[in-house]
């Protein structure tokens, strides 16, 4: 993975510097909140319901040992023994000081981390394939060129006062697991038929209140010309980004109401006014970034693991968390190991700083030293030797980060909601709490299959509700809280926004509404056929019958 | 005998370290939602008005806002679930915020 | 109102006029864009230096053809969190103007840098801000990652530092006197 040189642990520390100056100055008086609202936002430092909140970025989802243990440090000296890993890649802490808030920046920076950019109205965390490097469907690695945008958008001088907000997501695999089509930039990578490596550029999808799939702007870009080519994006955006509603300031709104004709036009007529200059520098910066992501050293071995076989019909609980939270690995003889951060009737995407340290052990030991936060919330070890999952399954259990559910039914996506959030309309947590343990028996969650459900407290939709196979959006219905459920959404490749059923849901019945829901499913499906290909298939029909005829 | 009386309560975060504090009859900022001075009429909310905004120029408090309450036998509830979270902390971690620091107001989450 | 060039405060030696207001017999004046466009015929004959006064929403290509004969131009920042100004003066840039580039409005001193990046030289500025904010703020990144920036004394651009033996040799930015 990454490392930085020392250019790049200079701009930390200045940077860390640079904000430290401007907290004093803010705590003296000489900037007011609405100065310094837009610098701690683009220092990840928010004010939410119960204190100050820092979301620190883990760019593409990828930290190291030695990072993770600094962030339980970080969590233990600074919060609240705990943090929450967000549906971008990033790490939340709940209970911050404005005061403290330099001291924890100078501590990101001494393990190469930051919170640069993770809020305000610039270009955010580059997230991508929480299986980039690993996964067997892979192309080619798109981390590169998530570091190289990383970079290029870090204190960009022309783009940190943009109309709203911008995500920018990459993938390197036909099977897209960085949700691209739903960002305001989605980038692709695949070959053309001469094998030559290039970038589908897709501009205006999102969620939130008005959701949105991107529309293809170049199919087929070379790397090299992507710094320039996304600038002449920004510079558009920029320029004619909406900057009277906040509410309609994303790109997809320029997008749609100048039509994606239009627009692909405005953006290929700024990139030919670009001077006369050479990519070199840009070519050379991604290889030498690239080196740092050189697969590591992996050994020879054979496709088939006798310990690991043995191990499954030794120990049951280890057969059915081999069956569900291991993934195939380019490498014969690894696996992907997907660690549940959503035990049963606990708070998805939590973990505690006890948790983070063993999780850091386990990488170091175990998988090469690296490890990945997902969109769903899940912390990923890449590279892990089949032979060694037993051992880490066993060091899992005591912890309680082996529960077996990945992309089942108990693996649910949900923002922090109304019970951190001022933003939201309704909790959330409890209600993934409420459908956990519902589902609570894996026999059950393994015969419905895989199925994402996402929940949201609000309408800006951190939880990504709109692309949950099953989506739940938390609303304020006269002072109380009211869901409103979705269904067949999908972040993947196929993507698509989920489409309302009916009338919302109290929060004591959102669980018995989506048992309904699954239960007609299983009913239904052909065999193997996975709950969104059922949906497709029958349409909400009989999941609105299941939930509104009458009894 | 119980009396309800209905109006609102002036909140912020103390500016320094983001603790949610509420403004009190003396003019104070205090932890404890109990604490608070309830204001039953326009004057006396806009008495809550000046002084938060004095208090935000002065660099001791952060986003200021009023909302609903109601004193129920000498004690404070908000009307809306987000403040009453904001009173005492998240429904879902009880050992956190002020329920778990004894700075909670007195009624929990749901009607008494 | 402090006028901020070359990290010291200075006179202010344009005259601005409105859309109405008589042009003086020479000397520097700046005029509002769309008065300049309008009366362009009589203006080009002005025997003193010459200024266009944009608003955030004008486009680039359009002061294009004045660029040649302007020896400054205004750029506003109605609110700070209104980043527009900082793409036209990219813009402007980029088409070859080396004339005075001015941002006015809402400008704190957190923001220098990036402004001079993109190409302002000079920066009406509140008085709420001493000279040595302004000087402070103008020293606090020295590294960028971007290229074909604006670099002043003292501040380096990551990816031509690493490859030096590949960038051409970044010229390091000056403000031009007016030719004409």
């Amino acid at each position: 993975m990454y490392r930085y040189d020392e250019f790049d642990h200079q701009f930390v520390q200045e940077r860390t510097a640079q904000f430290r100056d401007q907290a004093n100055r803010r705590l003296s008086g000489a900037l007011t909140e609405d100065e310094f609202r837009p610098l701690r936002l683009m220092n990840g430092l928010y004010l939410q319901l119960h204190a100050y909140m820092l979301r620190v970025a883990i760019p593409y989802g990828t930290l190291s040992s030695k990072q993770m243990r600094q962030l339980a440090y970080i969590a233990d000296k600074w919060d609240r023994g705990y943090g929450h890993f967000t549906t971008r890649q990033n790490i939340q802490y709940n209970w911050i000081k404005l005061e403290d808030t330099a001291d924890i920046l100078a501590a990101l920076a001494e393990v190469e981390m930051h919170a640069i950019q993770t809020s305000g109205n610039c270009i955010r965390n580059v997230t991508t394939d929480h299986w980039a490097g690993a996964a067997a469907d892979e192309i080619a690695d798109p981390r590169p060129v998530g570091e190289l945008l990383r970079q290029w958008s870090s204190l960009h001088p022309e783009f940190s006062y943009l109309p709203r907000k911008f995500k920018i997501a990459v993938t390197g695999a036909p099977n897209d697991r960085a949700a691209v089509k739903v960002h305001d930039i989605g980038l692709r990578l695949h070959r053309n038929d001469a094998g030559a490596i290039g970038w589908e550029v897709m501009v205006g999808g999102g969620q939130g209140r008005t959701p949105m799939i991107a529309v293809t702007v170049r199919d087929f870009l070379p790397e090299k010309e992507l710094v320039a080519y996304i600038e002449a994006i920004m510079r558009v955006y920029n320029l004619y980004g909406r900057r009277d509603n906040k509410f309609k300031a994303r790109i997809k709104i320029l997008v749609h109401e100048i039509g994606a004709e239009k627009f692909k036009a405005e953006v290929e007529a700024e990139y030919e006014r670009r001077p006369e200059q050479t990519t070199h520098v840009e070519e050379k910066e991604l290889q030498r970034i690239a080196a740092y992501f050189a697969p590591p050293a992996f050994e020879k071995l054979s496709r088939f693991s006798p310990a690991f076989e043995e191990a499954k019909l030794l120990h049951p609980g280890f057969a059915r968390w081999a069956r569900n939270n291991l993934a195939a690995h380019r490498v014969d003889g690894y696996t992907i190991v997907n660690i549940s951060l959503k035990p049963e009737g606990g708070i998805p995407g939590d973990a505690t700083s006890d948790q983070m340290r063993l999780m850091a052990e386990l990488a170091e030991r175990y998988s090469h030293d690296e490890l990945r936060v997902s969109h769903p919330q899940n912390i990923i070890l890449p590279h892990v030797k089949k032979d060694d999952a037993l051992a880490i399954w066993q060091a899992l259990v005591p912890a309680e980060l082996a529960t077996a559910n990945y992309g089942l039914a108990g693996d649910i996506i949900a923002c922090p909601g109304m019970d951190y959030c001022s933003l939201a309309t309704a909790r959330s947590i409890p209600i993934s709490q409420a459908i956990s343990r519902k589902f609570a028996d894996l026999d059950v969650q393994e015969k419905i299959g895989p199925v994402k459900i996402n929940i949201s407290g609000c309408i800006n939709a951190c939880g990504h509700h709109h692309v949950g196979h099953i989506g739940i959006l938390g609303l304020d219905k006269k002072g109380e809280e009211f869901y409103q459920i979705t269904l067949g959404g999908s972040s993947a490749e196929n993507a698509s926004i989920g489409s309302i059923l009916g009338p919302g849901f109290a929060g004591h019945e959102v669980a018995d509404a989506i048992e309904k829901i699954l239960t007609t499913y299983v009913k239904l499906r052909q065999p193997g056929e996975e709950f969104l290909y059922a949906y497709r298939r029958l349409g909400p029909q009989p999941f609105k019958e299941a939930l509104y005829a009458a009894a | 005998m119980s009396e309800v009386e209905k109006g609102q309560v002036m909140t912020a975060n103390r500016l320094r370290d983001g603790e949610v504090v509420f403004l009190t009859r003396s003019g104070e900022w205090n932890e404890k939602i109990d604490e608070a001075v309830l204001a039953l009429e326009p004057q006396a909310t806009a008495a809550l008005e000046a002084r938060a905004n004095e208090d935000v120029k002065a660099t001791l408090v952060t986003g200021s806002y009023l909302f609903d309450a109601e004193r129920v036998g000498g004690k404070i509830r908000a009307l809306h679930m987000r403040e009453r979270i904001r009173t005492l902390g998240p429904t879902v971690r009880l050992d956190l915020g002020k329920q778990a620091e004894g700075t909670g107001g007195a009624f929990a989450f749901k009607e008494a | 109102m402090p006028l901020l060039k070359n990290n010291a405060f200075i006179t202010d030696s344009w005259l601005h006029l409105g859309a109405e207001d008589a042009l003086p017999e020479g000397g520097n004046v700046t005029i509002p864009f769309s008065r300049l466009k309008n009366e362009w015929e009589s203006l080009a004959k002005f025997p003193g230096q010459l200024g266009a006064v944009l608003s955030n929403t004008d486009h680039a290509e359009d002061v294009a053809h004045f660029l040649p004969h302007l020896a400054l131009v205004v750029l506003p920042f109605p609110a700070f969190v209104d980043g527009r100004a900082y793409s036209i003066a990219r813009q402007i840039r980029l088409l070859g103007y080396r004339g005075e580039l001015r941002a006015t409005g809402n400008i704190l001193p957190d923001q220098f840098q990036y402004m001079a990046q993109v190409g302002f030289s000079s920066f009406e500025v509140s008085e709420r801000f001493p000279l040595e904010s302004w000087q402070q703020a103008s020293k606090q990144m020295s590294l960028a990652y971007q290229r074909g920036l604006y670099r002043r004394v003292g501040e380096a651009e990551v990816w031509s530092e690493r490859h030096a033996d590949t960038a051409p040799e970044p010229t390091p930015w000056e403000e031009q006197p007016h030719a004409g």
